[in-house]
């Protein structure tokens, strides 16, 4: 994600600041971006330090996350269990940690499938015109009417009960956002003077595509997608409260809250870590999104 | 054709294509199911004639597109089949529980117009200062919250300790209007953190660029004081945004709705999908997600009518 935009940032388009006679930038650095926008680095940091959690959660994680002790069930917070134990005597922050890796999993599928049908999709009819960008454009409107947790909660109905199945259709609700983003940004790639100097020159359709419409474009989409990663936790979460999504005994945020809210009477704190981290997680990746949207663009002011 | 009515005819014609593509979807999902869908759709317990009679009636020996105009047919004469389980008519069923869950949407969406709208104001005439960074935040806070835990805390809190409102259920809206908003109270308030937070955030980027253009300038040049400049101009400006941003929420709030149904047991369509996706209902799965994606799809034709209305040149534009 930083990757790309890094590239995007140092590589601008000379044509275009010099039309517009902005002075050229100075070589991006992600630590001066970072140390400027302190919202920006602690909800990158909050990430990083998810993503370590969930991928050495099984070296890290206190106790087995499915290991039960029915002598101590529904514990409030104590020394050996930091966050008490569910209603099976099982360890909260094992589970949470080892749930961290089922939502960031989730997030990463619905998103990566949007992405990989969206984009391409939108730069295809943006680029093509014509008939086909008439109905691609219809297409995207009629997928985007579905709300994504109902799209979700249809294919596991018919597809089968599961959060590959689950996320799978969140991505596929994902897709008609971006490609209607890509194919608007596209359009206006395709008619800018540079792009005409390009064909003038004879740079193939491949070459338009992959050097000059692709890098032009893919900032609001890389906005858009850390956006989404938020929306598709959220839902995650959701689907796996359903018990739609991550299944039994695998732990999950919203599977956590499932068992919790049977339990509220008896005990209450059982329904703060899973919530928080959920809130935490979505709030970080809005933050980020929003924090990458000003640094992008250049026009967009900060609060 | 022009003027108003031109418009609403020239939408429904665009309308077609987009509900194709969406029936289609909805259509093609039985596609989706592993192994011969007749005998899934049949049921565990069906006999060798039922399968064959499913088989008949979905046509699955014929070409899709055959088959989805001859299910498109049935759709269109009410016919979305029946419950496995209960074998009543989909139809019915749905028709039993959508007023709860449109009861739940347009309640949140009345709450989240109450408590953005305000908000947002506030942050535009405070533009700067320490409460318009809170209100910044607050509506940060309210895209991330999920919505089914917020439900829940409220039950605890509201329910379970002051036992202010009921923890779960709902009554119709059509026999008890008011017992039935007492009960979706807790669970509007749940749905509407969203549209709080859009809300509160596009009414004040709107009002703030308004307040910021030359016409404004000219009327505070004129001697208008500022509290008429708000009403009179900035707001009757903000409302055609304000119809957008709930077109384009009700789409989330039916997928929100959904999972904080559950958190109330509330009897709604949200309910009922996910209760029929965990027992394999299929035709009640299917027959919801249509009648929703409808839902939302009209939604949006209705805010394009009442955005026309309200701004003539909507109407002229498209």
């Amino acid at each position: 994600m930083t990757d790309i935009s890094m590239n995007t940032v140092t590589t601008p388009n000379p044509a275009t600041a010099a039309a517009s006679g902005i002075p050229p930038p100075t070589r991006f650095s992600l630590w001066r971006w970072l140390w400027s926008d302190k919202r920006a680095l602690v909800s990158l940091a909050y990430i990083v330090l998810l993503v370590a959690a969930a991928v050495l959660a099984p070296v890290i994680a206190p106790y087995e996350p499915n290991q039960q002790n029915l002598m101590d069930m529904l514990a409030p917070p104590s020394a050996e269990h930091w966050l008490g134990t569910d209603d099976l005597g099982r360890d909260t922050l094992s589970r949470l940690m080892h749930g961290s890796y089922n939502a960031l999993y989730a997030a990463g599928l619905a998103v990566g499938i949007g992405v990989l049908i969206g984009v391409p999709m939108g730069v295809f009819i943006g680029f093509v015109g014509g008939w086909v960008d008439e109905v691609g454009s219809r297409i995207i409107d009629g997928v985007l009417a579905f709300p994504p947790i109902v799209l979700a909660v249809a294919v596991t109905g018919a597809l089968g009960i599961g959060l590959t199945n689950a996320m799978i259709a969140v991505g596929f609700a994902f897709a008609p956002v971006l490609a209607r983003t890509m194919r608007a940004q596209t359009l206006v790639v395709k008619n800018a003077l540079y792009v005409e100097a390009a064909v003038g020159f004879g740079a193939s359709r491949l070459h338009l595509i992959v050097r000059h419409i692709i890098p032009n474009a893919i900032q609001p989409v890389i906005v858009e997608i850390t956006l989404m990663l938020a929306v598709a936790l959220l839902a995650e979460a959701g689907l796996s409260f359903l018990s739609l999504g991550v299944q039994p005994p695998e732990s999950s945020w919203g599977g956590m809250l499932a068992r919790a809210y049977h339990y509220v009477e008896v005990a209450p704190e059982q329904m703060y870590a899973p919530g928080f981290a959920i809130l935490f997680t979505a709030l970080a990746f809005n933050t980020l999104g929003e924090s990458i949207r000003v640094l992008l663009d250049p026009t967009v002011k900060k609060n | 054709m022009y003027g108003i009515p031109g418009m609403v005819a020239r939408r429904l014609v665009q309308l077609v294509p987009v509900m194709i593509v969406a029936t289609f979807v909805v259509f093609s999902l039985v596609y989706l199911m592993p192994g011969d869908p007749a005998v899934t759709i049949a049921g565990d317990y069906a006999t060798e004639e039922r399968v064959e009679e499913i088989r008949r009636i979905y046509g699955f020996d014929r070409p899709m597109l055959v088959q989805y105009f001859a299910w498109l047919g049935n759709v269109v004469i009410g016919d979305l089949g029946r419950s496995l389980f209960s074998n009543e008519s989909v139809l019915t069923l749905i028709l039993a529980r959508l007023p709860h869950t449109i009861l739940l949407v347009v309640y949140a969406l009345i709450v989240g117009a109450v408590i953005g709208i305000p908000l947002g104001i506030l942050a535009a005439t405070r533009q700067g200062t320490t409460l318009d960074k809170i209100i910044t935040s607050v509506a940060s806070l309210g895209v991330a919250v999920p919505n089914f835990w917020l439900g829940i805390l409220l039950v605890t809190l509201f329910s379970l300790n002051y036992r202010w409102f009921p923890a779960t259920g709902a009554t119709s809206f059509f026999e008890e209007p008011a017992k039935a908003l007492y009960f979706a109270t807790l669970p509007a308030i749940a749905l509407s953190t969203g549209v709080v937070a859009v809300l509160a955030r596009q009414v004040r980027s709107a009002l703030l660029e308004v307040l910021g253009s030359q016409y404004i300038r000219t009327l505070r040049a004129k001697g208008l004081s500022s509290g008429s400049i708000l009403w009179k101009h900035g707001l009757r400006n903000v409302a055609a945004t304000m119809l957008t941003i709930a077109g384009l929420q009700v789409n989330r709030l039916f997928s929100s709705a959904v999972i904080v149904e559950a958190v109330f047991a509330i009897p709604g369509v949200g309910n009922l999908i996910s209760y029929s996706a965990l027992n394999k209902d299929f035709p009640v799965v299917q027959g919801v997600a249509l009648v929703l994606v409808l839902v939302v799809i009209f939604t949006n034709l209705i805010v394009d009518v009442l955005n026309a209305i309200f701004d003539p040149r909507v109407a002229a534009s498209t």
